[in-house]
């Protein structure tokens, strides 16, 4: 797995991602320059709200029921309308694998 | 190929250590065993433990696996096994299992010896034999492909996913491709991330156990009433940023890196030399899981830590790597390899080569910050097979 950081405030962990995670306590407003990232059509996506350290911030748009990528996998999926620059967590995103959600037999 | 030297044992396999064991088999006699480690030569280790008085069988064969396991380890040169002489763990038994590898190995009973003190005197002068026998290896240049490289992680913060673990996973990648073997473990910390291990594995053979063993766990965990996918990841962790299970699983599956999943064994059983990348099914528990993997012949082990961890080994160097600049400055002296430079824009490759290089460097006889410290820990798990077969509607 290679990682990009962006801005020396945020990690992208692969190219299919669609968040990144903040490597620093970040405010609303502040720019990230995503131009080098391959799945965002933009070259910088502004922090819709606070994104405290460790956290994800979206850096594309993903309508509710999209499939949320870290670690080029699939963490979860949208529970709502995310907008790049919005802080991705347990209000806006959903487990795929939490119990009752795995289909029989599967694991 | 990236060399290192090390002490060539009879049976081919080669130890970054040159210790004398001193392995009790049970509680009752781990006090008596530490005490002997203690009198004799620094290079004698001892591993007190809880376990061996009186256990159901599945359980009395994996301490004694475990036990047998540690005493084969390459790292171990001699080995003194310590009973009180009414365990269901008899020390000849340990001894004729650590005998196979062709090494050194002494029995000794504390009823048989007199008591106590009388052990002590006669176990320490019995181990100081063992050590000035083994003194004479030298170490020799051998291959990375030798190398089985276990590694765990504990403390877990929002850095460990994003650099430490996948740092180390890197360093894994790189050992793989050179012929050697890596071992990750801690089977429920797969849960969540199951189907892409499941999806990386060798062979149809290796993912239904793979499967069945992430079963196993979980059902373990309901006895005690945890049900493992509702309660990960953890309040802390969330608070950390981690938003779902597979989030936290995929964190801590990256430190195993990204080769093929060539096989699964049970807790201490023994791992492959030249193996590729196996797992070990092992519990979460820090010490027990370490403790299993260097039973199975790991010979050096790298633990990844967030917020921070002292934990090391009798018999194995443990490398500390961490992906936290905060830890990294305040645990300056429990800590070996500083993973957080990706924070700072470091690629994971470069960090992962730094593990890399940890590895050989320790593999080389250089002590890492556990060792300095004596810092040492040793525990068997302990399973509760009648509960477990019963659950599983096995006999017994």
């Amino acid at each position: 797995m290679k990682g990009a950081v962006i801005d020396e405030v945020a990690l992208v962990m692969t190219d299919d991602d669609t968040v990144a995670t903040a490597l620093a306590d970040l405010e609303a407003g502040r720019e990230l320059p995503v131009d080098g990232v391959d799945r965002c059509e933009r070259d910088s996506v502004t922090l819709r709200e606070d994104v405290p350290f460790g956290h994800k911030v979206a850096l594309t748009a993903m309508a509710s029921g999209d499939p949320v990528y870290k670690y080029g996998e699939v963490i979860g999926e949208a529970a709502a309308t995310i907008d790049p620059g919005e802080w991705v967590h347990t209000h806006n995103c959903e487990s795929r694998r939490g119990r009752g959600d795995v289909q029989e037999g599967e694991a | 190929m990236p060399e290192f030297t090390g002490y060539r044992r009879d049976d081919g396999r080669i130890g970054v250590r040159n210790r004398v064991a001193v392995l009790p088999t049970s509680v009752t006699a781990s006090p008596i065993a530490e005490a002997i480690a203690a009198e004799a030569d620094a290079s004698v280790r001892a591993t007190p433990h809880q376990m061996g008085t009186s256990q159901p069988d599945r359980a009395r064969e994996q301490t004694e696996r475990t036990l047998a396991g540690t005493g084969r380890n390459p790292n171990v040169g001699a080995a003194l096994v310590v009973e009180l002489g009414t365990e269901t763990i008899a020390a000849d038994d340990v001894a004729d299992r650590i005998a196979r590898s062709g090494k050194p190995v002494e029995t000794l009973s504390i009823r048989a010896a007199g008591g106590t003190r009388a052990a002590v005197d006669r176990g320490a002068e019995v181990a100081a034999a063992l050590a000035d026998e083994i003194e004479e290896a030298r170490r020799e240049t051998a291959d990375a492909s030798e190398l089985v490289f276990a590694v765990e992680c504990g403390g877990s913060d929002a850095t460990s996913g994003i650099a430490a673990n996948p740092a180390v996973g890197e360093a894994c990648d790189r050992l793989v491709e050179d012929g050697g073997t890596a071992c990750f473990s801690e089977t429920p910390e797969f849960i969540g991330a199951e189907h892409i291990l499941a999806g990386r594995c060798a062979d149809d053979e290796v993912r239904e156990r793979l499967l069945e063993r992430v079963d196993v766990r979980e059902d373990m965990a309901a006895l005690m009433g945890v049900d493992m996918r509702g309660a990960q990841p953890s309040p802390g962790n969330q608070e950390g940023g981690l938003t779902t299970i597979e989030e936290k699983s995929l964190g801590a599956i990256s430190k195993g890196g990204t080769t093929p999943v060539r096989g699964i064994v049970d807790y201490a059983d023994d791992l492959p030399v030249g193996g590729g990348l196996v797992l070990m099914d092992t519990p979460g528990y820090d010490v027990e899981s370490v403790t299993g993997k260097v039973a199975g012949g790991a010979q050096v082990v790298a633990f990844t830590t967030g917020r921070g961890s002292t934990t090391g080994n009798p018999i194995a160097p443990v490398i500390k790597v961490t992906g936290n600049p905060g830890t990294w400055d305040e645990m300056a002296n429990n800590m070996d390899v500083n993973a957080s430079t990706v924070i700072e824009g470091d690629s994971l490759s470069t960090v992962g080569e730094r593990v890399y290089d940890a590895l050989l460097s320790v593999a080389d006889g250089k002590r890492t910050a556990a060792e300095r410290r004596r810092l040492e820990e040793f525990a068997i798990n302990e399973i509760q097979p009648n509960e477990l077969g019963e659950l599983r509607g096995e006999a017994i």
